[in-house]
Formats: structure tokens, C-alpha cells, sequence
């Protein structure tokens, strides 16, 4: 159940890359035979992510990845548009892929103003219109978080941005093949996304950059993306990206209504199951899949692993997991105490995941957390 | 990333609650690094008769009490304050470098609880020997 993570490559998808990584093994910048079919199977792609997102085939930029894409985003617009100003916008809550860039963009001259979200995680839009100033260039707010799972009003944040002259960028990495993106109707400027978010391939993802927008190239070499993003395409990766959101595309109501469902009951169960447990993320305005929760008295990854143990593949945005022993800035951002913060739990649903699947879930979580809470000395303090 | 030893100290820990009528009890960490361990021991004649941990943490956090508490059981208390972080991760055939701050608390903790005793023995100040030691800072190696 961490389908945030990554998701399994669909079968039609593989089936659609294989010629590309077989037979027709062409580079799309050639002009011979081989070379005109990865060109037609690239544009292909394009038109198809194009349509899935309501925007024009030459809009999409294919990178390697969303974390390439929001760095291109970010310091693109940023080296671009110096001369008008150098500051930026963005959320305490974005994932580290637009963080780090902001951070790095501080060391080369660069404001940027880093907005706090409520207790569920969003962004207040009259705090980003509050935030513009004469010399803001880049407004940068995720359409979704990877870990909580709230849904930010993007659509408000774009139209303010538009009334104020200022470029819109949106980390969509977790949103896209879930939920209905359509850059038109959001009236965003620039969106990443991720094509393994959705069942495509890893080492693929895609900037739709509006059109008219000026942004520096981020990989520098040859003519590649229309002089824009160099390197020889990822052929296959580009195809299976383009299946991949197609097919995401065409069900993607019954999809997300199916594993919406599916996450109220775990969700449901978990709070009716677990004393002190908070559900972290807005209650309605979130991604079908995510829930995700702290336990009070313990410590996630001790949560995650004995779950692991059990085969419950899960994720804790806790200090110990990744190796740093700081906790999750976006639970930090939410204002929990960091004891609080350590005991996360996030369980990410997918297509794969059946109704046993969170039974099995609510059967298995409340003694796993109670057996680590009569270890804790929290949880021992407060029995007294 | 953890030994199959790690692994069974943390999913079947030994020695875990509390000592109601402890001769030294000893707390050590902050919530701010994820770690918190609480120690206890019953002493008789100098020797470690019992221990029992309790402890707020990671997997690593787990087991390092767990196998602390184990290694300490019948030893002397001098014996016992031979027992390093280094001696407990050993124990356990190794720790992940991020995970090293562990063994050292449950050394500190160990300590802690040996001082309590001693503390409430008059055999040292309580000034001198607090049974509960805040790790200042979450750097992962001592």
C-alpha cells in the first residue's frame, strides 16, 4: 500500500514500449527509416499526454523524471526572468524536488518566501495574493502533497497569479492519472508530472510549459524538445508515458471513485480502531488513494517495519527512514509536535488494491501499535 | 538495511516494561531526535539481578535496549559499565552508520540507571549523576 511511491507498470503500457526497445530501437533525430518511426511514436506520445492534460502537443516538454521537471520549472523561469525580479513563491509543504531548488536559488541572489499551510495542510490563496510583490517572478504551489495527501486550490492560487502578472508553476506529480487535470481549467502555466506515478514507466515525466512562457533550458547539449531540453529521447519511456496517461485518462472517474471508497473505509476503520491517532491531510479535499495518519507513543519506522514483516508494504515520512533524523517538514508545517510527527503512517491505495486488501490493513494495525505502545515510555507516562 | 539479529531483538524484544520497585531507573534522549529509552534495574549484592527497557524509537532503538538489557543481566555493576555502545552493536553483528546513535543511547541509558543506584545508595551526589540525560543534539555518531 504505498502506491505514492511508485505504482506497477501496466501490462498494455510494457506492451506498447517493447517495440522501442526492441526492433525499433531508432534515434527520433535521424532521418532514415528507423529514426521517422521513434519520431512518429514520440509525437505520438506527446499529442496523447497533450489531450489528457487539455493542452497543445507543442506545450509538453518530456524530461526525466518529475524532479527534473520541477528543477526546469523552477530555475528555468528563475534564470529567465532576472531582469524583472528575484523572488519567488512557494509552500513550507512542497516536496524536496521544488524545495531544494528554492534553497539553491537563495545561494544565487534569489527571495523566496516559503508560505505556511493550516492544520490540514492548505494553502491559503489570499496568502500567496499577500506574498506577490514587484519583483515576483515564480509562484510555485503543488496541485497535491505526497505525503498527506491534501488537495491545494490551485485553480484560486492560478487566477491571482494571472491578475498579477506573475508565472504559475505546479508540482502535479501525485495528482496526475488520479484526479481531472486540465491546464486550461486551472489556468496554470507550468505543471510537472511523473509517468511511474500511474502505472507508466520510471525515468520519464514531463513539463507542459504554456505557450509564450520564456524559461532557460535546463539541459544544455543538443537541439532535442525544440531546442529546449536536450538529449537523445527516451523513446520507449516517452511512449509508455503516453499510454500510460491515456489509459489513466479514459477510466480515471470510476478509478478514483473505486479507490476513494476503498480509502474511506481504511480511513473509517483506522479512527474507530486506533485511540489518539490523528488523520493528517484535509478530510474531503484530498487524493483518492492517500491516507495517512499519526500515531501517538511511537515511532513510525518501527510502525512500518513490523507491517512490513506482516506484508504490508507501507511508508513513514519519520525521521529514522530516511536516514536524517529530522521529521517530516510537511507534519512540522502542519504545526504537530515532533513526537507526534515521528509516529506517521502513510498508506497510499492504488488500482491493485482490493477491499481484502484493507481488511486485512484494519485487521493487522491496531495490535501492531498497541504492542509498540506498551514498549513506550510516552505511552507508560501517560497511563501513569 | 538491518541484521537478521536487529531484526529479532526489535520484533521480539526481550526484557520490555518496567521494574515497579527498581533500584535505579535511567531515562535518556528527547523526543526531538526520536529516541527515548527509559532503563530499570534491580540490584542485589552489587550484581544486576533484572532489567527492563522501555523505549520510544526506531527498530535500531528497539533492539540496541533489547540487547542491552540482555548483556547486562547477572552482571556486576562494574562489569556492566564495561558494556559500551560499540559492545551492544556488536551484540547485534552490526548497525547501520545512521543507526549508531542508538547503541550510544542505550549505553547512556545504562549508565543512567547504574548512577540512580549508586545516587540513591549515597554512594555519589544526586548533582553529580542525574538519572536522566538529555542528548542535547540528534547528531547520528557520537
Amino acid at each position: 500500500m504505498d502506491n505514492a511511491a511508485t505504482t506497477s507498470l501496466k501490462p498494455e503500457v510494457l506492451e506498447a514500449m517493447m517495440p522501442y526497445l526492441t526492433g525499433k530501437y531508432g534515434n527520433a533525430s535521424t532521418l532514415y527509416l528507423e529514426g521517422r518511426e521513434a519520431r512518429e511514436a514520440v509525437e505520438q506520445a506527446r499529442e496523447r499526454t497533450a489531450r489528457a492534460l487539455g493542452a497543445e502537443p507543442e506545450e509538453i516538454y518530456f524530461t526525466s523524471g518529475g524532479t527534473e521537471a520541477d528543477n526546469w520549472a523552477i530555475k528555468g523561469v528563475a534564470f529567465a526572468r532576472r531582469e524583472k525580479g528575484n523572488h519567488i513563491i512557494t509552500s513550507q509543504i512542497e516536496h524536496h524536488a521544488v524545495l531544494h531548488p528554492c534553497e539553491y536559488l537563495e545561494k544565487h541572489g534569489f527571495r523566496v518566501t516559503y508560505l505556511p499551510v493550516d492544520s490540514d495542510g492548505l494553502v491559503d490563496p489570499g496568502d500567496v495574493s499577500r506574498a506577490i510583490e514587484q519583483d515576483t517572478v515564480l509562484v510555485s504551489i503543488m496541485f497535491a502533497n505526497n505525503e498527506i495527501g491534501t488537495i491545494e486550490p490551485v485553480a484560486e492560487i492560478a487566477r491571482i497569479c494571472r491578475e498579477k502578472g506573475v508565472l504559475f508553476h505546479t508540482d502535479a506529480v501525485q495528482a496526475v492519472g488520479h484526479v481531472p487535470v486540465n491546464v486550461e481549467k486551472l489556468g496554470v502555466d507550468l505543471l510537472s508530472l511523473s509517468a511511474h506515478k500511474f502505472h507508466g514507466p520510471k525515468g520519464i515525466g514531463a513539463l507542459y510549459v504554456r505557450k509564450g512562457v520564456r524559461l532557460d533550458p535546463f539541459i544544455h547539449g543538443g537541439g532535442q524538445e525544440r531546442n529546449r531540453r536536450a538529449g537523445t529521447e527516451n523513446v520507449a519511456g516517452i511512449v509508455g508515458l503516453g499510454a500510460a496517461i491515456e489509459l489513466a485518462s479514459s477510466s480515471l472517474e470510476e478509478r478514483a471513485a473505486r479507490i476513494a471508497a476503498l480509502r474511506d473505509k481504511l480511513i473509517g476503520g483506522v479512527l474507530e480502531k486506533v485511540p489518539d491517532v490523528r488523520l493528517n491531510g484535509h478530510r474531503t479535499m484530498r487524493l483518492p488513494g492517500n491516507a495517512h495518519f499519526c500515531f501517538r507513543f511511537i515511532e513510525g519506522e518501527s510502525l512500518l517495519l513490523n507491517l512490513d514483516v506482516k506484508g504490508v508494504s507501507a511508508s513513514s515520512g519519520s525521521a529514522c527512514t530516511s536516514g536524517s533524523l529530522e521529521p517530516s517538514h510537511v507534519l512540522l508545517a502542519l504545526g504537530l509536535p515532533h513526537e507526534m510527527a515521528a509516529g506517521s503512517l502513510r498508506l497510499t491505495l492504488g488500482d491493485d488494491n482490493t477491499q481484502e486488501d484493507v481488511d486485512y490493513v484494519l485487521e493487522i494495525l491496531p495490535e501492531t501499535v498497541n504492542k509498540l505502545r506498551m514498549m513506550s515510555p510516552l505511552y507508560a507516562a501517560r497511563r501513569g | 538495511m538491518y541484521t537478521e539479529k536487529v531484526m529479532d531483538h526489535f520484533m521480539n524484544p526481550r526484557n520490555v516494561g518496567e521494574i515497579p520497585d527498581a533500584d535505579g531507573v535511567g531515562e535518556v534522549g528527547n523526543p526531538k531526535c526520536g529516541d527515548i529509552m527509559k532503563m530499570f534495574i534491580k540490584v542485589e549484592n552489587d550484581r544486576i539481578m533484572d532489567a527492563k527497557f522501555l523505549t520510544f524509537g526506531c527498530a535500531a532503538a528497539i533492539a540496541t535496549s533489547s540487547m542491552a538489557t540482555e548483556l547486562i543481566k547477572g552482571k556486576t555493576l562494574e562489569e556492566a559499565l564495561e558494556v559500551t555502545n560499540k559492545t551492544v552493536a556488536e551484540a547485534l553483528d552490526g548497525l547501520p552508520p545512521v543507526k549508531m546513535h542508538c547503541s550510544v543511547l542505550a549505553e547512556e541509558a545504562l549508565r543512567a540507571a547504574i548512577n540512580d543506584y549508586r545516587r540513591r545508595k549515597g554512594l555519589v551526589t544526586g548533582d553529580v549523576a542525574p538519572n536522566k540525560i538529555e542528548v542535547p543534539d540528534c547528531k547520528p555518531d557520537k
